[in-house]
Formats: C-alpha cells, structure tokens, sequence
C-alpha cells in the first residue's frame, strides 16, 4: 500500500512542479506578487512529496518487501540494516530518486531561506529549478519506476552487488549527489537573472553560499569514492583517470572556477557575463556527468549493467538542458550589464588567471573523455585515452595554476605589486625551495618529480599561511596580541587559507606516491616478502564464514628493520548470494603512510599471491581535500554571507561599474 | 596601462593558455592513445609488435593456465581467430573462463600478447562494450532478454 503511496507522491510531485515552474514564471512577467508566491509554497509541497515517496521505498528496502522488484534485485533479507539503507540508492532507480530528493531538498531551502532575496529573482529561480525537477521526474516514472512490483513475489533477493556492501559506499552517492545537484540552483540563479536581464553584485553575494555549500559537498564525495575505489578494488591506485571519474572531476574543476569568479563579482562587481556562463557550464556538466555515469556509453572500470533506453532520455535532458541555457545566454547576455576591466597585476587579475587555467584545464579533461565517443561515432575506430594523455595535458596546466595561487593570495585587490608579494613571500619561497633542494639531495637517484612536488606542496601551505602571519603579526607585539588577531579575521579569509593549504597537502600526498614500492610474490605460510625497507611474514592462511560471504583470511605479520609492527589481515571473499568473489585490501596505516597488501590467487604449488605495496604519506591526499572542503564550510559560516545583503538587495538596482 | 593595454593583455593570456592546452592535447592524442582491437583485428589491421594496444574478447574455455610467479596464460578469443595472452601478476576478481576480458599492452615478436594491465569490473554479469560490440557485429552475442536485470549502481 505504502509502495503505491509512494508512487503516487512521485506523480503529484510532477504535477505540483508544473505549478512551479509556470505560474511563477509568468507572475514574474507581469510583476505579480501573488502568481510569484506560489514558487516557495509549491517548492516546499513538491519536497514533501517526493521525501514521502523517498521513504516509502526506504520502508520497503528495511522491511524487504520482495513484492517490489527494485527491492527484489538489490536485497537481502540477511543484509546488515545499513545495507538495506544504502541499497535504496545502490541501484540505478533508487539513485535517480535521491537525485531528485536531494534537488527538490534544496529548492525548499532556497523557499525557506534568506528572506533577503528579491521576490522575483527568488520566483524565477524556483521556477527554473522546477523545470529541472520536471525533467527527472518524468524519466523516473516513465523509465526507471522503483516502485515496480513484481508478481509472484519471490521469496528472496538477489542481494546487494558486494562491493557496493560497504560504508564508504553507502555515504559516497549522497555526498556526491549534493555536489552535483548543488550546482543546480546556482544554474537556476543564473538563468534567472537572465531571465530578469540584471545582475549584480548583490546576485553574486546570494549564490555564493550555495556555489560553496556544493563545490565542498562535491569535493568531500570525490575523496571519498578515491579512497573507496583505493582500498576496496584492491589494486592500491586512488586515481585512474577513469570517464566516471572525470565525470565527477569536470564539474569540480568549473566548480572551482566558479568559486572563485563570484568573489570578483561580489568584490568587484565585474565578470558578470563569465559567472553566469560558468555557472550554467558547471551544471552543464553535471548533467553530463550524471549522464556518462548512468548511460554506460563509456567503458569504465566503475561501470555497471545499464540500459541503453534510460540513457537516451537523460541524453535529451541534457541537450534541452545545456541547449537551453546556452540559447538562453546567447539572447540575453548581451542586455546584461557588463562590469568594468581592471589592472591585470591585481587579486582580480590572478583570479582570472585562475579561471583560465581551469576552465582550460576542464576542457582538456573533457577532450579525453569524450573524444573515444566521438571517434567512433564518426569513424568506427574504438580508441581508449588512459592516464597518459591526462598526466601529459592536465598537469601542465594545473601546476603553473598551483605556482601562482599564493601570489593570487597576496596580491591586494585593485591594484597589486608583484615585487611586494614576492618580497611577502620571501620566506615561503625560501623554505620550501630549501625543502626541495634537501629532498633532491637525500633520495638522489629516485624520481626527480616527487621532491618537485613535495616542495610545490610545501610552498602552497606556507604561501596560504603566509597571509594569517601578516594580517596578525607585526614586530614586537605579544603572542597574546597575534592570538586575538588571528582568531579576528574573517572566517572567509580562514577558508580561503585552509583551502588553499589543503590542495598544498593533497599535492604532497600525489607526489610522494612516485616514491612507493610495489612488490608482488607468492607466499606459502612463513614466507616473507618484502616492499622498500618493510617486510611482512604471512603467518597462516584460514577459512572463515559470515552470514553473507565466506573468506580466506591471510594474516601478515608487518615488521620494519626487524621491529615488528603488527599484525594485518587481508581476505579473498565470496558473496554467496550473488557467486561473486572479491578481494578485501589489508591495510596498515604507520603515520601517515600505508601498508597495503591484497591477495590473488592461490598458485599450482599451493603458495597465495601477493600484492604489497609501500605508500608513502598517502593519507594527505584525503586528509588534503577534508581540509579543502572544511576551508570551504568555514567560509560559508563567514558572517558576510549568513547576514546577508544591505539593503539595496530590496530593490535590486544594477550597480554602475566602478570607475577605473 | 590604458584600457586597450588591459584588454590586450588579456586576451594574450588567454590565447596564450589556450594554444598551450591545444599543442599539450594535440601532442599527447599522437602519442598517448590506445587503440582496441579484437584478436581478428590484429591480422586483419596488421598490427606491429610493440605497439601498445587494448585486446578485448572472452577468455577461451579451457585455456588458462597459471605458472611459476604468477605468471598467467590464457587466450582470448572472438568468433573468428583466438589470440594467446601472457599476464604477470595478480587478475582481477572477475576474471573467469568464458567470460569477457580487456587486456591493454604490446605483441611481442613470438605474437604473444604481452599484458601488463587486465580490466577489472565491478559488476559479475558486465560485459566490456567493446568486446559486445565486437561479438555483436560478428553475429555471435545473443541479448539475455530473459536473464534477471542485474545490478546497476
């Protein structure tokens, strides 16, 4: 009963975002506040619904009600609770369903939400969002129902795809998902203003926030499905330059972008036109980031079973979407008042460089991509475009980026110096170029990137933190004094520097991975294998069953110059259910660094592969973008930003340009 | 710096930037691309010992057979011609006979596939499209209209 319920939600969610988008678009037109304020009555209806019908299939995953064939294809009765949970979005049509929950969850924040923004503004957006909402509605009910039943009801599920029977899997999609979507309402905001012809930039102080909120959502939901992918594919790499990967990765590059375009804009008040074509670029790619992951037209180390029907359609909301907007922009960008230009040695200057390598750093990624689609469209020719191309194209345009980015920092707004940025960085510069000399010396021989990049890391961090020393230490005034400062400053400038000092440990974390050691043997219990200046003793080889899966567990005994370090057990698990064998990771965690050992098969004379691999510092690549997305959240709780804008934002006149 | 200066200096970095990514893309599509071939394609094709390339295909019944340091042999094949594969090191979970595979390196001058890198997926009932595609297209591959829909995440 409650399955139909739900079903029926998703209907009359359909039918009530029809209201949103029309009635409020044209009271919008003719200036009526009543037409315009049913956008957040109905924005709030059309959430409640499709939360109702969110929880009418989580109460059959829980209760595993195997009359409905979602339920009946990805659980199990024997499944931990938090399985049964995350299964609801461990499958195509259960995901599309958090998709749109998580986008109609943000237009009821939007409804709720600053009450500082202009009721127009605040109309077309809802409406626009509305017609987001419209689109993925109609492709769940008409494609991928989840609410399906099925006749006669079997007596079992066929179980949970087991990789996907892990926790970090259960929070990656959701957290990923409020990156993705996030960006949706920054997309509306634009395409309202265009819409609305104005913009300022009051406009840029009410996105921002939401352009923040899902920038750190979507970096959080990156690090997270690397770190999955590391520990649980079990062949040790956190990257693979894979197209579901890049699908995440594109809008995070244009994400970040846009970031930073909206400060100017908010400061500045100039790339107006840029912003808002950067805003609908990064949904753009969202869009087609949901759509590379769920067509399955690429190959992909990730991808899964898919339905060539369901990918036509989100293929045609994709090209009304981004053509669209794009029509949209080329009519009316032009009425849109263009902001002035300004002093290329400037903060501003540096953000638009900032801008330039991103985007371009985007478009490369997106070449390699979609270029094998492409070519075999036009010529037959399969083609794959691996790591390679990435690491030669994307690299060279990312690290002049990571280069100038604490000069970008230091630099004033308006008018900057170059020679005394320079000279403010002095001490960054000569630290972590002293660091770098010292590396080179000591692990002479070895590869000559990794202490490059080491000391690029070190200059990031030092050169980000360089602006809280500054801005809070002068000559002579107590530790006291320096306290009371530091903690005074805006929370925005704290975000911006631990942001920027993430990236500096992620970059160390990438670089020292060209110091790892990877060794692979076969081992029969006693034997010893050794990787760089570590050693492990596999101790024994047993069987072991759980409810779900049975596996051989390998116990190793780690040790380092004779010390021994612990213990660390590796398994080669078969999921019972589903037939399906995988190979569950050990690793060791020694500071910073890892142990990590994976097993393979056991050979002709009864000896168990191995794979062992060193990995240097390998946390900080993680740890690096928990910061990134901590400095984000700090600058969203910025003061700035929850109290909202003065009160021009009532009546919403266009700025004149500053003068030059 | 007169407006125009300002305007010109920007465009020059942004042409700059630019044609930067376009000579670094350019450059790594000559060089860093792979292609796929299926083991009829190698005859047919003429494909050189040492270039680096990705065979797809299934992994012939019968044909595995592992030696000393891990050291795997097996053959894949199409419905054409079969081609024999030599893989040092540990195979993905879902490497099983029968089943489709995608191996990515270089023949050797013996015309043994040489692979450094065998595809792993995630999902059992997956098939590379690739190697679909090629089955399909050599009239071999049957939709399983009727085999349960499998998972998708």
């Amino acid at each position: 009963m409650i399955v139909e319920a739900g079903h029926f939600a998703l209907a009359l969610a359909l039918g009530l975002s029809l209201v949103q988008f029309a009635v409020p678009l044209w009271g919008a037109r003719v200036n009526d506040p009543v037409l315009m304020n049913v956008a957040p009555t109905t924005a709030l209806a059309v959430f409640g619904c499709v939360g109702f019908a969110f929880l009418a299939l989580l109460i059959a995953y829980v209760s595993s009600d195997f009359s409905v064939l979602n339920v009946v294809e990805n659980s199990h009765s024997t499944k931990p609770l938090i399985y049964k949970i995350s299964g609801v979005w461990g499958n195509h049509e259960g995901s599309m369903l958090l998709w749109i929950l998580i986008l109609t969850a943000f237009g009821a924040v939007v409804a709720l939400a600053r009450r500082s923004v202009p009721i127009k503004l605040k109309a077309n957006t809802l409406a626009v969002q509305a017609a987001v909402t419209i689109a993925f509605l109609l492709f769940i009910l008409i494609t991928s129902n989840p609410f399906k039943r099925v006749v006669p009801m079997p007596s079992e599920g066929q179980d949970l795809n087991p990789l996907l029977q892990d926790p970090g899997l259960a929070i990656h999609p959701p957290l990923l998902y409020v990156g993705y979507v996030g960006f949706s309402i920054t997309f509306a905001f634009a395409c309202a203003a265009l819409i609305d012809g104005r913009i300022d930039a009051v406009w840029a102080r009410i996105v921002r926030p939401w352009t923040l909120a899902a920038w750190a959502f979507l970096t959080l939901g990156i690090a997270m499905g690397s770190y999955w992918a590391y520990y649980e594919l079990g062949w040790g790499g956190w990257w693979f330059w894979d197209p579901v990967e890049n699908a995440s990765l594109m809008p995070w590059l244009a994400g970040t972008a846009l970031v930073h375009s909206t400060v100017v804009m908010e400061k500045r008040n100039a790339l107006k036109v840029w912003t808002i074509l950067l805003s609908i670029l990064t949904f753009s790619l969202s869009l087609l980031g949901t759509f590379l992951v769920r067509s399955g037209v690429l190959t992909s180390v990730h991808s899964f079973a898919v339905d060539p029907a369901r990918g036509i359609f989100i293929l045609g909301i994709l090209i009304a979407f981004i053509g669209g907007s794009f029509a949209l922009f080329a009519w009316r960008a032009p009425l849109l008042q263009q902001g002035g230009l300004f002093a290329p040695v400037s903060r501003e200057g540096a953000l638009v460089l900032n801008n330039l390598f991103l985007t371009t750093a985007c478009a490369t990624v997106f070449i390699g991509t979609l270029y094998p689609l492409a070519l075999e469209a036009l010529t037959g020719e399969k083609i794959s475009v691996g790591a390679p191309f990435f690491n030669f194209t994307f690299l060279p345009l990312i690290v002049p980026l990571l280069l100038i980015l604490p000069f970008g920092q230091t630099l004033a707004w308006k008018r900057g110096n170059l020679l005394g940025t320079t000279q403010r960085l002095f001490v960054a510069m000569g630290l972590s170029l002293a660091i770098t000399l010292a590396l080179i010396a000591l692990t002479f021989g070895g590869p000559v990137l990794a202490p490059l990049g080491v000391g690029l890391g070190i200059f990031l961090i030092l050169g980000s933190l360089n602006e809280v020393v500054t801005r809070s230490w002068s000559k002579g005034s107590s530790w006291a004094v320096v306290w009371r400062k530091a903690t005074a400053l805006p929370r925005s400038t704290w975000g911006t520097v631990l942001a920027h000092a993430g990236i500096g440990l992620t970059v160390i974390g990438i670089a020292a991975q060209a110091w790892s050691v990877e060794s692979i043997g076969a081992l029969k219990p006693g034997g010893v294998l050794k990787a760089g200046s570590y050693q492990v003793r596999l101790e024994s080889v047993k069987p072991r069953a759980a409810f779900n899966y049975r596996e051989d567990v390998a116990s190793l005994n780690v040790s380092h110059d004779g010390r021994e370090l612990g213990t660390l057990e590796t398994m080669k698990r078969l999921y019972v259910t589903r037939g399906m064998p995988t190979t569950e990771a050990g690793i060791m965690t020694i500071g910073l660094s890892q142990i990590y050992a994976s097993l393979g098969e056991v050979q002709a004379d009864g000896s168990i592969g191995l794979r062992l691999y060193y990995k240097p510092l390998v946390l900080l690549i993680w740890i690096g973008s928990l910061i990134m997305a901590f400095g984000g959240a700090l600058s969203l709780s910025d003061r700035r930003l929850r109290v909202g804008a003065p009160s021009r934002a009532q009546t919403f006149q266009t700025l004149p340009a500053p003068a030059e | 710096m007169t407006r125009k200066q300002r305007r010109l200096t920007l465009i020059g970095i942004s042409g700059l930037i630019l044609a930067l990514a376009l000579g670094l893309v350019l450059y790594a599509m000559n060089d860093t691309i792979v292609f796929f071939h299926s083991p009829a394609d190698i005859e047919a094709k003429n494909v050189q010992p040492g270039t680096r390339f990705r065979l797809g295909g299934l992994v012939k019944t019968g044909s595995v057979e592992r030696k000393d340091n891990q050291v795997v042999v097996f053959e894949v094949m199409d419905v054409q011609s079969a081609r024999m594969v030599r893989y040092q090191g540990i195979l993905p979970d879902l490497f099983r006979e029968g089943q489709g595979v995608i191996a990515e390196g270089a023949l050797d001058p013996s015309g043994v596939f040489r692979a450094d890198t065998v595809l792993a997926k995630h999902d059992e009932s997956y098939m590379p499209r690739e190697v679909a595609d090629t089955l399909r297209r050599q009239g071999h591959w049957k939709e399983q209209k009727d085999a349960p829909q499998q998972a998708k995440r």
